[in-house]
């Protein structure tokens, strides 16, 4: 495998487990969040310093994890006051004033980020691998969570939280354990993206990142881990095999969400239900 | 204080209105109450504070001799009360079924990390089951709920709300909209609930299937209860008869 396709590979494990882990927040539970890029560069931040002061990779993947998950408690906390659009303008917030507030911290870098993370020890091929297992590990808890009760809970808070809290279901406890659940995965991606760059900077983790994380989610199908997984891949490999796409990158996944949310809001999921799955059996 | 649900002076004003303003009432275990009065004396408003989907000014509420004022809706139904819905309230993106199983499993989903460990789910289809074809909705389970007719939803309402297995359920206008046929077929399933033991809180403006079926009656007009007691006596009242329906010439209206 060339050094390139590694890497797209590796890239696409990210992706995937950014987006899944979105999913579980703004498709299962229905808490729009636009901030997910936060969670992800909490992550790497906290698995790059605990890197450097500990050399210890399963510590560093641990830390970042718990970084993403602690800031995501917060952060839903707010979800419990705040409902939907304001949710949604309440996440743009905490990404900027993460971003801002990395870059003015010398500790964390500052402008220059932080370089020279030590390396997991792995090959860049073992590196990968490890990806590809948290991103599939991060799939099947993804699968696991809509078969349970949990699950099953969470589409009545994303329906109607007062029609939930009339059938016992403590809304805001739900909220707060989708957020920390979902958070806590962007945190782990964000501490395997630490070692697969050893190079982290503020501007990786901004909110152009949170919107297209969320076009994988919506373009996917809300709520569906299969479409979301099938968007993930498919949108992190189209601006490498089309020029244009690359270059006009925000234009275009800009587009396709309008298309999708005006002709087809329920994604690919939904499309595939309507007409794949009928047209097989016939 | 030893009712099933016990009523403290509560009030509640909305602006510069007391929608709710200063009701005191004991409903015993059994009770089958009608909850009457003109438009916006504050009956739903009530059933709101009783059911914590809002707070009251002053007062108490408690409910099976403890005190919940202050708690959540939630935390109200585990402790047996249910409600249904004026406004029918299903989640429509579910089917009939999971949404009755959904309140089925009330236990399970008590607390998000315990439901996270939890799947099995056949249980909880069959009560819900077992439950449509009660309430009359048998060979709707596969149904999405948001495409069922009011009538139906109505039932579904009931059926969500007995899957809880309630102590006391709090009916909110459960006939309005429904044709004779739909509003006879849900009174008989109010009855038979009750009939199993479980209290009964019916607020209805269908006043004839009211004094029908329920053995005590409330009237409540301008937030404040003014007759309480068998509802042969109650209808008699002068007052209630004024509050009513305007006159004291009215008593045709209310029979």
């Amino acid at each position: 495998m060339s050094a390139y396709e590694i890497s797209v590979l590796s890239v696409i494990g990210l992706n995937v487990m950014l987006a899944v882990s979105l999913n579980i927040i703004s498709g299962f539970c229905g808490q729009v969040s636009l901030g997910h890029g936060a969670f992800y560069g909490a992550g790497a931040y906290g698995a790059a310093l605990t890197m450097i002061a500990w050399s210890s990779v399963p510590l560093s993947l641990f830390m970042g994890t718990a970084v993403g998950a602690v800031f995501g408690l917060i952060v839903g906390f707010a979800s419990l006051r705040v409902r939907s659009d304001f949710l949604a303008v309440t996440t743009i917030g905490v990404n900027f004033l993460f971003t801002g507030f990395v870059r003015k911290q010398s500790w964390l870098g500052g402008e220059m980020g932080i370089s020279g993370i030590p390396g997991s020890g792995l090959s860049s091929t073992g590196n990968m691998i490890m990806i590809l297992v948290f991103a599939a590990l991060t799939i099947a808890i993804s699968f696991y969570i809509s078969r349970s009760w949990m699950g099953f809970a969470f589409r009545a808070v994303s329906q109607d939280e007062d029609a939930a809290a009339t059938l016992g279901i403590n809304s805001g406890a739900y909220k707060l354990a989708a957020f920390g659940i979902g958070t806590a995965l962007a945190g782990l991606a964000g501490g395997l993206y630490a070692f697969f760059t050893q190079f982290i900077t503020a501007d990786t983790f901004d909110f152009i990142l949170s919107v297209m994380l969320m076009a994988m989610v919506v373009i996917g199908g809300i709520g569906s881990t299969t479409g979301v997984v099938v968007a993930a891949i498919a949108l992190t490999l189209l601006p490498e095999a089309i020029r244009f796409v690359n270059d006009y990158r925000l234009l275009v996944f800009g587009g396709l969400l309008v298309l999708v949310i005006r002709l087809a809001p329920g994604g690919i999921a939904d499309l595939t239900r309507r007409f794949v799955i009928p047209a097989a059996k016939a | 204080m030893t009712g099933i649900l016990d009523l403290d002076d509560i009030a509640v004003r909305f602006g510069g209105v007391r929608a709710v303003d200063g009701v005191t009432l004991s409903v015993a275990r059994g009770d089958f109450i009608g909850l009457i009065g003109p438009n916006g004396a504050g009956k739903t408003t009530l059933i709101r504070l009783v059911a914590g989907i809002i707070r009251p000014d002053r007062g108490r509420i408690v409910l099976d001799q403890k005190d919940v004022t202050k708690a959540s809706t939630a935390s109200r139904v585990r402790k047996g009360l249910a409600l249904t819905h004026q406004l029918v309230r299903p989640f429509r993106e579910m089917t009939v079924l999971e949404n009755v199983a959904l309140a089925a499993g009330y236990r399970r989903t008590s607390n998000p990390l315990r439901a996270a460990l939890l799947v099995e789910r056949r249980p909880e289809y069959e009560r819900a089951a077992a439950l449509l074809i009660r309430v009359g909705l048998a060979g709707t389970e596969r149904k999405l709920a948001g495409s069922l007719p009011l009538g139906q939803m109505k039932r579904l309402e009931v059926a969500r709300a007995l899957a809880l297995d309630p102590h006391i359920v709090l009916f909110d206008e459960p006939l309005a909209g429904l044709n004779q046929a739909e509003a006879a077929r849900q009174i008989e399933t109010i009855t038979s609930i009750h009939a199993q033991g479980i209290t009964v809180v019916l607020v209805e403006h269908n006043l004839e299937e009211v004094l029908r079926s329920c053995k005590r009656l409330i009237v409540l007009n301008d937030g404040r209860v003014i007759g309480d007691g068998d509802p042969e006596s109650v209808i008699a009242d002068s007052g209630v008869q004024e509050a009513y329906v305007g006159s004291g010439t009215g008593t045709y209206a209310l029979h």
